[in-house]
């Protein structure tokens, strides 16, 4: 059984108290010490500048060109926090319940109380940093509602809220990097961890420019690198989101937890073509105006799709307004899973819209003549013109098209309440550990942990961990850890650079995209996932035997840095199918179709499976091993979730 | 049903920042109109893929216009021939049937070339890190409503807020100006109070850097906030112009008293 850490005391006392009770670094030696910060998106970004701000030195990678553009910066919604700005019975209790519940019970009560109560700090920080939020006319900030609450504590700049925070936090790096205590290194891609006796010590990293693999050593690492939604090839995340920093980690002793919870987003734009190369999503609060409809028939809608009716001809009564019908008190604003749930089954029925059927709509028809066309352009203006863009249809005029799309995953990296992983001194912090969403991610709630994690969390609990070691001294940079984990990384570069097969590395990562999103998707079954494993293993061979990697190491080298990607995602694409097939329950996005409840609803199995899943790897080709970390639930009761 | 076309594709293709490059002409075949200009080239390169060329090595990451890793010079035209976009978000259909398209990177000293179409654009990054910040550590700050802000600034610092930092603005320039680029940043923190206690040193170490870094001198020919994908406006320039005198008149013990 794994040690979470939590403190024990009341709830509301936790973090507090362990506070005060973790040992400090005195302010004279956090400068002997050395971290390493792997992604520079709002955790990375964030961590990084603070743990500077404290004195410490600070490195810190990135694949792109600046830290400036890490994927936090699409996020367009907004942030959370229990500010209570708006009277309307807010608390940090109700972020937490709201969190807790929108994560069907799965997440470990102490993180998700604490990011609640961090959130308000969150938002006193953006906004001395400058961070331009939305604001009413008499000058205080303005907010506004996202699924899964009946509260308005979404705080927002207009449809780039992600941009802002992280431009942000990147103006609190940039002035670290300038004062010389943080040292940047862009283009440059983790290939993995260098771990002495039992501590993380280092990485090895590839110059992506250059090609130079090279080992950087520090006391301490922190694994702020994002997601794997891109396993599914199509998804919202940026092309080059990745998994392998952390799953060359979870190579070395991290365990990974609940690699199956993967949130597909409702609102994203459909697909057109073998083409696609990723997908846009049209932000959740889009779903504050937006009225989700489908026709009441299959005839009408086939007439759609045939373009023999246009969406204003089908009258208000052949429209079936089935997120208002079946939720009515959260109507259009359930959370994310039941809403993308639900259009699946519309779509699944036929009623589907758009020339594929695999679309429903998102109709602003009503808002408009509610509020005026001004007031919607104020509000969504950015969001709308993206639509434009990209379908060519003006959704001022006629409904916008959407269908669910992989956005955001839960699972992620095993860490305790101080966010180490189970590899002493690596830490793993924002959307790439597991900790505060459980099985469903609320909407306005990952730039709200993000943050948390690197500006209020990190920064205590890091320093537990280092006056603890017992030793200011330098990591030895002539260990032979370091060359070693180098060499391997290597000969697995060089193994990669052999492939001269016939299929493009797109081939595969496309084929497994496919194998995912069908049986590993919004619907699994035991049948299906069985067959996804064979399929899976069967694809994994055929990379490694007809993939062709073209070029050398020493130059940038756009076949081998995806290579390298999807070698790895074809190895966690096997653990979520394995995770997906044990955890025979359905609770919140993981919907298993043996497991549901009479009104079709994910129907959890809180005797059997009220824990989180951490897999330990145990070697190539090899079956991971279960432990489970159990959830202890003391401050709220677990009941079926329901949004009706 | 989406229409195709075939293309004539005039690329630049640069091995690495010590070589010289070359235009080299690819025919881009059967085309659909609702691919977007970069899922056309991924289409090229897989092409080039499986016959063994190298692909064609472009910045691209979040693919939906705010990330500002795309760039590209498109027949001439920053980001493509239309308005307020970036290149991921241009589509195929702006484009017909047996069109010749010329691709090139940015062009600017301060931006020199890596491989092909993609530019080295950490001079931007320096920019920033000479003062594109408020010095506020974390923790310790007031509530956040306790500085409250006029709708019609914080409004228009959102504005300035937005550049996205591609260097586009840089591209369009005849000189190679940043100043677009760093105007928006300075007239950001300008108009917020959050910024006035360091407006004016601001101002002053961001211009130093942006001209160590060699970009060229603005003379308002606009073609900047023309090519600018987020619409960041050319006012900021002025108030930039604004800042800096100020800077050069105003004692630094002076500044704090003045805003």
């Amino acid at each position: 059984m794994l040690d979470s850490k939590v403190p024990a005391g009341p709830l509301a006392e936790k973090w507090s108290k362990h506070k005060f009770n973790m040992k400090l670094v005195n302010p004279a030696n956090k400068r002997k010490f050395t971290i390493i910060v792997v992604g520079t998106g709002l955790a990375g970004a964030s961590a990084a500048a603070s743990l500077a701000e404290l004195g410490y030195n600070v490195k810190t990678f990135c694949y792109q060109d600046s830290p400036r553009r890490a994927h936090s910066i699409a996020a367009q919604g907004g942030i959370n926090a229990a500010k209570n700005y708006q009277n309307d019975g807010d608390s940090v209790f109700r972020l937490f319940y709201d969190t807790i519940k929108g994560g069907d019970y799965r997440a470990r009560e102490a993180n998700v109380y604490r990011l609640a109560e961090v959130s308000v700090n969150i938002i006193d920080q953006c906004v001395a940093q400058g961070v331009p939020f939305a604001r009413e006319y008499g000058g205080l900030l303005d907010n506004r509602s996202f699924g899964g609450a009946q509260v308005s504590r979404t705080f927002y700049a207009r449809g780039q809220t992600g941009q802002q925070l992280l431009l942000g936090a990147y103006s609190a790096l940039n002035r670290q990097i300038r004062k010389g205590k943080v040292k940047s290194y862009t283009r440059h891609e983790m290939l993995d961890l260098v771990k002495i006796d039992g501590h993380a010590r280092g990485i090895i990293t590839r110059d992506l420019v250059t090609g130079k693999i090279e080992a950087h050593e520090g006391h301490a690492v922190l694994l702020c690198t994002g997601g794997y939604g891109n396993v599914f090839f199509l998804s919202t995340n940026a092309m080059g989101c990745n998994v392998t920093a952390a799953w060359r980690a979870h190579k070395r002793g991290a365990f990974f937890a609940n690699p199956c919870y993967t949130q597909i987003h409702p609102t994203c734009i459909p697909v057109t073509g073998d083409h696609q190369s990723k997908l846009t999503l049209m932000s959740e609060s889009l779903r504050n105006d937006g009225r989700v409809w489908v026709p009441k028939t299959k005839e009408l809608s086939e007439k759609l799709r045939q373009g023999q009716l246009k969406p204003a001809d089908i009258k208000e009564e052949d429209r079936d307004y089935f997120l208002e019908r079946k939720y009515p008190s959260f109507g259009n604003l359930v959370p994310r899973d039941v809403a993308s749930r639900n259009a699946k089954e519309m779509v699944d029925d036929g009623r589907g819209v758009g020339k594929s059927g695999v679309a429903v709509f998102l109709d602003f028809a009503d808002a408009i003549k509610r509020l005026g066309k001004d007031t919607v352009e104020a509000k969504y203006g950015n969001l709308f013109d993206m639509y434009y863009q990209i379908t060519d249809e003006n959704p001022y005029e006629q409904p916008m098209r959407i269908y669910p799309a992989v956005h955001y995953t839960m699972g992620g990296i095993w860490v305790d309440y101080n966010l180490m992983t189970t590899v002493p001194g690596l830490y793993a912090l924002g959307e790439c550990n597991f900790s505060d969403h459980g099985a469903n991610r609320l909407g306005a709630s990952a730039l709200m942990q993000g943050l948390s994690d690197g500006y209020f969390v990190i920064p205590y609990t890091v320093g537990d961990y280092l006056a603890n070691l017992g030793s200011f001294a330098p990591v030895d940079k002539n260990n032979p850890a370091f060359e070693q984990t180098r060499k391997e990384v290597q000969n697995k570069v060089n193994a990669l650079l052999n492939l001269k097969g016939s299929k493009t590395v797109d081939d595969i990562h496309k084929k497994l995209g496919n194998i995912m999103w069908e049986y590993c998707g919004m619907a699994r079954t035991a049948e299906g996932l069985t067959k996804a494993k064979g399929l899976i293993q069967e694809l994994k061979k055929e990379f490694w035997s007809d993939v062709k990697v073209l070029g050398e190491n020493e130059e940038l080298n756009m076949s081998l840095e995806k290579a390298g990607r999807v070698a790895d995602f074809l190895e966690l694409g096997e653990l979520m199918v394995d995770d997906a097939l044990n955890r025979a329950e359905s609770c919140g996005g993981h919907f298993r179709l043996e497991s549901q409840t009479e009104e079709g609803e994910a129907k959890r199995d809180d005797e059997n499976f009220t824990f989180v899943s951490a897999w330990e790897f145990r070697g190539e080709n090899q079956p991971e091993a279960l432990h489970k970390e159990e959830l202890v639930f003391e401050n709220v009761k677990l009941t079926q979730r329901s949004y009706k | 049903m989406a229409q195709h076309m075939n293309l004539t594709l005039k690329i630049w293709r640069q091995k690495n920042d010590k070589t010289k490059g070359k235009f080299v002409t690819i025919q881009a075949k059967d085309i659909a109109d609702d691919m977007s200009f970069l899922e056309m080239l991924d289409v090229v390169n897989e092409d080039l893929t499986r016959k063994g060329e190298d692909p064609i090595y472009f910045d691209h990451d979040c693919r939906e216009g705010i990330c500002g890793m795309c760039s590209l010079v498109i027949n001439g035209r920053p980001h493509g021939p239309k308005y307020g976009i970036t290149t991921c978000q241009l589509h195929m259909r702006s484009f017909h049937d047996g069109q010749t398209i010329v691709i090139e990177p940015w062009r600017a000293a301060a931006f020199p070339v890596l491989k092909d179409l993609a530019v080295d654009r950490t001079s931007f990054d320096r920019i920033q890190q000479a003062g594109g910040y408020v010095n506020v550590n974390t923790g310790g700050v007031p509530d956040a409503n306790t500085i409250p802000i006029p709708k019609r600034i914080a409004d228009e610092a959102f504005e300035s807020a937005t550049c996205i930092g591609c260097g586009a603005c840089v591209a369009a320039c005849k000189n190679a100006s940043a100043m677009l680029f760093v105007s928006a940043k300075i007239s950001q923190f300008a108009l917020l109070p959050q910024g006035q206690t360091e407006r004016y040193e601001r101002a002053q170490a961001m211009i130093d850097q942006m001209d160590a870094e060699g970009f060229g001198n603005c003379t308002n020919t606009g073609a900047c906030e023309a090519e600018c994908p987020k619409g960041i406006k050319l006012s900021n320039i002025a108030r930039m112009n604004r800042e800096y005198f100020g800077a050069k008149f105003f004692r630094e013990e002076d500044v704090h008293t003045h805003s």
